[in-house]
């Protein structure tokens, strides 16, 4: 069995920032790259289940965009796995989640995976995981905390907690995309060794139309928004209260007190 | 002008405070178009909320009965795919939070429909829709647009619209869906251990909400931070942020509470932009001093 675990660098943006001159995106230079956290997660989910049965799940990372995504990729690779895929052209430029969950659907296809593992969402937007499962129809849960699967079943159990801190335990039929909370489990860090093994393993590189879909279907065409424009919101600064932890407190309770009334 | 049509959402008999909240974004651009303001209460006994859904601007309230007692994203995926063919709404409006995570974004590709989550502004400009969401770590706004969408889906960040004070009558229609295949079946509900870290004693009847440093340094589970899984604290008046630097999503959980008091060491912390009142210093030594005052 394959599990397909769709991975992304998540921008994370400088303090002083520019925006770009057409308005609709950052300057690319304020710009800094590392793997998106929910990702950190869903990897590991997988690569304990492949641990698990060893021999029998494969866990595979993709991501879809241009070259400098697959240093995510190597840094998954460095955990653990023995391949990756990253798909792109020119065609995907501009994508948005709903747009990016296509070739992540065509690949589980190609790869015949049982199971998807996606973040919940990246830092930016995100639920491109979800979006997945409605390309081929297949069965989801979203922001999943806890999980098992017994191996050979055509069905997994999951655990998720909806707001009011209760959690659901429920049964999935495979095969199905799983949303990956944070805090699953424990990320593992790659060893050194791992790190200097993952530059030796494959990264297929594929096109969009090498798995049937066509620019309409991807990049911006096949997006469910567009970005208009970019702005900086207005910051504001609190005001602060000093003093020793008991003049603190004091003056907080009293806000607290005050507003309390309002 | 095609109607605006918000999905109500609720959970064991309480109604996502977000659905009001999407009521009055609702309202307020069919007040621009002209459009007409329908909620559509999707549940066992959709008949239960029609009341509390009866709000100011509403024009017709929709019962849609599903088999599933709680939220099951195949029931809830088929029934709005089903009413949205039916009355072919411009504008749909769906509560952020972790059930529209579980189906919005699948609705959308199945529907070929504009997308964007998280919304908390919502315009028209020049006859284009706009919505605005976040990106990078709350440092930027992004307006969005639909070019050629003829219905959009959109998910409504909590606290980010005001909700109709005054109740209406509205029409109540009834809608059919069609019959899903259930794929997840639901086993249990389970109590989780209890919530741990120290809660300001004076604030105990406010909803203390808990944020990521705690959630990193392993004092609390991490799915338990605000902002992650849809947890807000918008409905808050207050909101204390304790040891919560509001440096990466946690202003995604908190940002439209009217009052933030904010508590960190780090007088750098961008917490101290969004919120209201700050002091810098040990959050453990100042939660640890009403306890010892009278409040």
């Amino acid at each position: 069995m394959k599990i397909l675990v769709p991975v992304k660098q998540a921008e994370i943006l400088d303090e002083d920032f520019g925006i770009r001159d057409d308005g609709r995106g950052v300057d690319p230079d304020s710009v800094e790259y590392e793997l998106n956290e929910w990702d950190d997660y869903s990897w590991e989910t997988a690569l304990q289940l492949a641990e698990k049965h060893e021999g029998a799940i494969e866990a595979i990372p993709m991501t879809v965009g241009p070259e400098n995504a697959e240093e995510g990729l190597r840094e998954c690779l460095a955990r653990g796995g023995e391949r990756g895929i990253r798909v792109w052209g020119d065609a995907a430029e501009g994508s948005d989640p709903i747009a990016r969950a296509r070739p992540i659907a065509a690949a589980a296809k190609r790869e015949d995976a049982k199971l998807v593992f996606a973040g919940t969402r990246s830092t930016g937007h995100g639920q491109t995981g979800i979006a997945t499962a409605a390309i081929p129809g297949w069965p989801h849960v979203a922001v999943v905390s806890g999980f098992g699967y017994t191996r050979g079943n055509d069905t997994t159990v999951v655990r998720r907690e909806p707001e009011g801190g209760v959690e659901e335990e429920t049964e999935i039929r495979l095969p199905a995309v799983l949303t990956i909370q944070l805090g699953i489990n424990e990320p593992r860090y790659a060893s050194l060794r791992g790190i200097r093994q993952a530059q030796a393993k494959p990264v297929e590189p594929i096109a969009p139309q090498d798995l049937g879909i066509g620019p309409d279907r991807i990049g911006e065409a096949g997006s469910a928004a567009r970005i208009r424009r970019l702005c900086i919101p207005d910051r504001g600064m609190a005001e602060l209260i000093g003093g020793t932890p008991a003049e603190q407190a004091k003056r907080l309770l009293g806000i607290v007190n005050e507003l309390r009334r309002a | 002008m095609a109607d605006i049509l918000i999905v109500s959402e609720q959970r064991r008999g309480a109604l996502n405070p977000i659905v009001a909240e999407a009521v009055g974004a609702g309202a307020g651009l069919a007040k621009a178009t002209g459009a007409r303001v329908l909620v559509a209460a999707l549940a066992e006994d959709p008949a239960e909320f029609t009341p509390r859904l009866s709000l100011a601007g509403v024009d017709e309230v929709i019962e849609v009965p599903v088999p599933a007692a709680g939220f099951q994203s195949d029931t809830f995926e088929a029934a709005a795919l089903a009413l949205i063919a039916a009355r072919r709404p411009a504008v749909v409006l769906l509560a952020h939070g972790i059930d529209s995570l579980g189906y919005a974004p699948s609705l959308a590709v199945r529907g070929g429909f504009g997308f964007a989550s998280d919304v908390f502004g919502l315009r028209y400009e020049g006859g284009d829709l706009v919505a605005v969401r976040q990106a990078y770590q709350e440092k930027a706004h992004v307006e969005m647009d639909f070019p050629g969408k003829k219905t959009v889906v959109l998910t409504i960040r909590g606290g980010s619209f005001k909700p109709p004070e005054e109740s209406a009558s509205p029409a109540v229609t009834r809608f059919a869906a069609p019959a899903a295949e259930s794929r997840t079946r639901h086993l249990a509900f389970r109590d989780p251990e209890a919530g741990g870290g120290e809660d300001l004693a004076a604030a105990d009847e406010d909803n203390v909400a808990r944020f990521g440093e705690p959630a990193d340094s392993g004092w609390l589970p991490k799915y338990r931070q605000a902002g992650q899984s849809g947890k807000t604290v918008s409905a808050c008046k207050v909101c204390i942020a304790m040891g919560g630097s509001g440096s990466v999503r946690h202003l995604a959980g908190m940002k439209h509470v009217p009052s933030i008091i904010a508590v960190n060491k780090d007088p750098e912390a961008p917490i101290f932009t969004v919120a209201r009142f700050g002091t810098v210093g040990d959050l453990f030594g100042i939660a640890r001093e009403p306890k010892a005052q009278p409040g």
